[in-house]
């Protein structure tokens, strides 16, 4: 099973709750940071990195000996990252999406596939039994999705964590990155505050990623701070709420110090244990429902 | 005209809530809200809406079904893994979609489409503290940055016509294509962090960002009391990479009361946290007036505090 553990609003306990439910799950389990713009998840879980490796995207590079200026490769690019000012050919690898369009419709193969770097994959293990792994964004660089599926595909190669149940922690927000990031999961859980912010986002949340299909089903954190308009707006759109995280001083505290909060505070460990079979139950009922649909 | 800007890297600072009592301090300020992804600084503000605008931006590829021979090339050619088939015929899934047009350019049959896409809205708006641009990206969009870059330029536009004199900006979480787009030719941000980790560690990647296109940064620890000894590390942090500490302010609940009544903490209570974040965008003001010749004149604060 695959949960991506995401939120609309940034800051609302994404990462507190990833690694506490890491930390208690009761199978095999890899640990999964996928929010390359601001990686965090290693802070709490504090990984020994067994490796790291430098991921890149395919961009162009340009043989002008062998250009003729014939702007097919300028016409095709969305993204205006290669143009043709006379008789000059000019790359801007920065803005490249890497679609390989330019290299593929040049006909004097005056294109060759070159590099950009997007940032570094590193996996690990933390204490000795959490598989884990993370994509960390080179400062300056724009575009995250790539990077992130050059983790997922570094997830792929490893057989642990084929056989293991997968936590990813997804980046804040409801745009491309967000997307990406719970893409590959069975199941959404998205982590909120009662707050007005927290409401507003976590609706725009929802809206954004009900159109994949997949089960969600909510961490109310914070509770007890704000207002109560996110247990009707969960009750009226079918959102189980699966736990409430208590305002109180002494989690962020553990929080502040680097602390996983289930570790940290025995209430909380049985809170996160008790999610395990519930996760497990809409996931396994999404599947059902997903099998009948297509017998 | 000084430009400037609330980042955070790390989400739940502050940011927002930070940005709405500057907005209730700064007199003769255009208030732009650059997370165009989850914004919410409209929550607080309560802008009324003047002028309506749809953002399109790129485009998306369509297959036709009826043209398509199934020879299966595009699904070949697409490095987006946006194409499936042939089961149940090739198809485009427009969250994978990147809009390259390789797909069309290639096609044999001509067989696929190529249609603008409607990515959200953006709106021109007036509030209690004055002129506001803000968006809103339709969930899943992307082109963030794209709609950051044309909210900035409307927000210039807007202080040019009604003679204001400063830009003041909300921006979005992270260091990425939105954060990127709305810091070049910024005059100043303000890094609002927390004394935890995550606060620490996101701090310092988007404080390279800003050293990277060389805007000059301060920094505000909010909700400093949580953790003493991280902000006072912060703090020291601050003094070895020359980045100005603009102030510590301590945990208040008044700021999600405030928030719940839509109101800015400024307006809810004129005490306490208030008064710091008065002084605080005192220096704001003159920091980011540093970099322009047009000086704002940071004495004059409006509200309650003008006395």
């Amino acid at each position: 099973m695959i949960v991506a553990v995401a939120s609309g609003k940034g800051g609302t306990g994404k990462t507190t709750v990833a690694a506490s439910l890491a930390w208690v799950w009761d199978r095999p389990v890899a640990a999964v940071d996928l929010d390359v713009e601001e990686p965090n998840l290693h802070l709490f879980l504090k990984p020994d990195i067994a490796g790291r490796e430098t991921a890149a995207m395919e961009v162009p590079v340009a043989d002008e000996s062998k250009c003729t200026y014939c702007r097919a490769c300028a016409d095709l690019c969305q993204f205006k990252a290669i143009t043709v000012l006379g008789s000059v050919l000019l790359t801007f690898p920065e803005m490249c999406h890497g679609c390989g369009g330019c290299l593929a419709v040049c006909p004097e193969k005056a294109l060759s596939p070159g590099s950009r770097e997007l940032g570094e994959v590193s996996w690990g293990t933390a204490d000795g039994r959490i598989g884990f792994f993370m994509g960390r964004l080179r400062v300056g660089e724009a575009m995250s999705p790539p990077l992130m599926r050059a983790v997922t595909a570094k997830i792929a190669q490893s057989a642990d964590a084929a056989a293991a149940d997968i936590i990813i922690d997804a980046p804040p927000g409801t745009s491309c990155p967000a997307i990406a990031a719970v893409l590959p999961s069975d199941l959404i859980l998205l982590v909120t505050e009662p707050t007005p912010f927290g409401f507003h986002d976590f609706r725009l949340a929802h809206e954004a990623f009900r159109p994949l299909q997949k089960p969600m089903a909510a961490v109310i954190n914070r509770a007890g701070l704000g207002e109560r308009s996110i247990y009707d707006y969960c009750r009226s759109a079918d959102i189980p709420i699966l736990a409430e995280i208590p305002f109180d001083r002494r989690i962020a505290e553990a929080y502040s110090h680097g602390r996983i909060v289930a570790a940290a505070l025995p209430e909380l460990n049985s809170l996160f244990a008790g999610l395990i079979p519930r996760l497990r139950e809409l996931a396994r009922a999404a599947a059902v429902r997903e099998a009948t649909l297509h017998a | 005209m000084p430009e400037i800007i609330i980042i955070s890297g790390k989400g739940g600072t502050g940011k927002t809530s930070l940005t709405a009592a500057f907005a209730h301090m700064a007199a003769e300020a255009v208030i732009c809200d650059l997370d165009v992804d989850a914004p919410d600084l409209h929550l607080i503000l309560q802008p009324t809406i003047k002028v309506r605008e749809d953002f399109h931006s790129g485009h998306e590829a369509v297959i036709d079904p009826a043209a398509c021979t199934a020879c299966g090339l595009c699904a070949e050619m697409c490095r987006f893994g946006a194409i499936s088939g042939p089961e149940a015929g090739y198809r485009v899934d427009p969250l994978k979609c990147e809009g390259c047009k390789v797909c069309v350019q290639f096609c044999p049959a001509g067989a696929i489409r190529f249609p603008d896409r409607h990515c959200g809205e953006w709106y021109i708006s007036s509030t209690r503290f004055g002129p506001m641009v803000h968006a809103q990206l339709f969930p899943g969009a992307e082109n963030s940055g794209r709609l950051v870059a044309l909210l900035r330029q409307k927000a210039r536009d807007l202080a040019q016509e009604s003679g204001r004199s400063l830009i003041l900006s909300d921006g979005a979480p992270g260091i990425g294509c939105p954060v990127i787009s709305s810091l070049s030719g910024t005059d100043f941000a303000v890094l609002v962090t927390e004394p935890t980790p995550s606060g620490r560690h996101d701090l310092e990647r988007v404080a390279d960002l800003c050293r990277h296109f060389n805007i000059p940064t301060g920094v505000i620890v909010n909700k400093a009391d949580l953790n003493p000894a991280n902000t006072a590390d912060i703090q020291r942090w601050c003094g070895e990479t020359r980045t100005e500490f603009i102030a510590a302010l301590p945990y208040d609940p008044a700021v999600t009361e405030a928030m719940v009544r839509r109101q800015t903490v400024t307006e809810y209570s004129a005490d306490g946290l208030s008064l710091n974040i008065r002084r605080s965008w005192r220096r704001i003001l003159e920091l980011g007036s540093r970099k322009t010749t047009s000086v704002q004149d940071p004495s004059n604060l409006k509200g309650e505090f003008k006395k």
